[in-house]
């Protein structure tokens, strides 16, 4: 019996142990890139393959999604808002959602799944064929040859994602409001003036997919790096990465929802 | 792909996203109606403020002229010292009259500003001194059902 006992209490520090470990792992591979990322700004065209990839080919998701988002938004704002004559408010409410949470949030989700998993997916099966160690044998840097472009395009495209979704998601809105149901168009347009501030709301906003940006990417690439350089190894990699990029999303936005609109108006 | 291709559709990508963000900014947000940088304090003390909340507006004649920036309780006085921040754009006179004010029945509160007929301007950091409270809904109909108590009282006083 207290054989059992300490087998188990072996594994939970065993457990705590990897992980922590891993964390700390995790970290100085963040600090590597930052740190060998001068080579790939230096050499930009690297970057702008990457972006290509991460930031125009996920153009088309994010604003059919945006799109979608914005009408459905719309739509049940106006469902809501009718009950106490307030439906020219609908364009604030859309605006607001969209700006603050759901354009940052649900952008970055789908650039989780959409870019990160493919990120993941070519380095850790760059690692798998061992063209990674090929590169360290002819003395390039696979960090700051392979991983830190990537790792810059996904920082760089982010922010005008999350910002083209939440355009998308209002015209969304306006489409749905204005053009479908008759909303009054003036005062669609001016109370989402009135009621979204540049600095306090879509500042936060941008922040926020800037955050989120960093997150999603460094977890791409970790994941990829440090993908068993196996078939199950690089799958299991990808998996990982969608979810741990989702959760890690979610809980951020909390963290800097809570600290950006903690008590106002 | 070719390089230029690829590099033209980089090119695209990053102006649709400065784009959107300029959207966002002009026609979403209010930086095209009014920015908060260039403008002038103003303080009004009030016996309530209600349920006026930093950021309102400040309005005359329903023009939307600045916003309200701090709110604070004068703990000598005991009322709330309202710090507003007013476009440069627009001057008032010294014997301004500002209320707050709500828009529909159920909606935000906002500080209403009637200019009066003096010849000298505000000036930054000025004080308005004459100042409506917020109307508070209980206290009305408190006011009202007392009123309508004490006039029964009275009818059945008259009648004894």
């Amino acid at each position: 019996m207290p054989r059992r006992v300490a087998i188990g209490i072996r594994g939970i520090g065993h457990r705590v142990i990897d992980s922590t470990w891993r964390l700390g792992y995790a970290s100085r591979f963040f600090l590597l890139i930052l740190l060998k990322s001068g080579t790939s700004l230096r050499r930009f065209s690297l970057v702008i393959r990457e972006l290509y990839f991460t930031g125009v080919l996920s153009l088309i998701i994010i604003s059919v999604s945006g799109l979608f988002v914005g009408m459905v938004l719309g739509l049940q704002g106006y469902e809501t808002l009718q009950r106490f004559g307030a439906e020219s408010a609908v364009g604030t409410m859309v605006a607001l959602s969209l700006v603050r949470e759901l354009g940052p949030v649900v952008a970055a989700l789908l650039f989780a799944s959409r870019a990160g998993s493919a990120i993941t997916a070519e380095i850790g099966l760059m690692k798998a064929t061992e063209q990674l160690a090929a590169m360290e044998m002819m003395a390039v840097d696979p960090i700051a040859r392979v991983v830190a472009p990537r790792f810059w395009a996904g920082v760089i495209s982010m922010p005008f994602l999350a910002a083209m979704f939440s355009v998308v998601g209002v015209f969304g809105g306006y489409l749905v409001a204005v053009v479908l149901i008759g909303v009054d168009d003036g005062s669609f347009w001016s109370q989402m003036q009135n009621a979204v501030d540049f600095r306090y709301d879509i500042v936060n906003g941008i922040i926020k997919t800037c955050v989120f940006g960093v997150a999603v990417t460094a977890v791409a690439v970790f994941e990829g790096y440090d993908a068993s350089p196996t078939a199950e190894g690089v799958s299991g990699a990808t998996t990982r990465t969608v979810v741990t990029s989702s959760l890690v999303i979610l809980g951020l936005d909390f963290a800097l929802t809570s600290f950006m609109f903690r008590g106002m108006s | 792909m070719q390089r230029a291709t690829m590099d033209l559709w980089v090119g695209l990508f990053v102006l649709a996203g400065i784009g959107a963000l300029l959207f966002l900014a002009l026609k979403v947000g209010n930086m095209g109606t009014y920015s908060s940088a260039e403008g002038y304090t103003l303080v009004g003390n009030f016996e309530n403020i209600g349920g006026l909340k930093v950021r309102a507006p400040v309005k005359s004649a329903g023009v939307v002229v600045g916003r309200v920036t701090d709110i604070q309780l004068n703990t000598k006085t005991y009322d709330a010292a309202v710090t507003m921040n007013i476009d440069t754009r627009y001057q008032f006179p010294k014997d301004t009259f500002a209320s707050i004010l709500t828009s529909g029945l159920l909606g935000e509160q906002y500080i209403g500003l009637a200019a009066g007929g003096d010849d000298t301007l505000l000036k930054n950091g000025d004080k308005i001194m004459k100042t409506n409270s917020a109307l508070v809904l209980e206290e009305l109909i408190g006011r009202f059902l007392f009123d309508k108590a004490s006039e029964n009282k009275e009818e059945k006083n008259g009648k004894d």
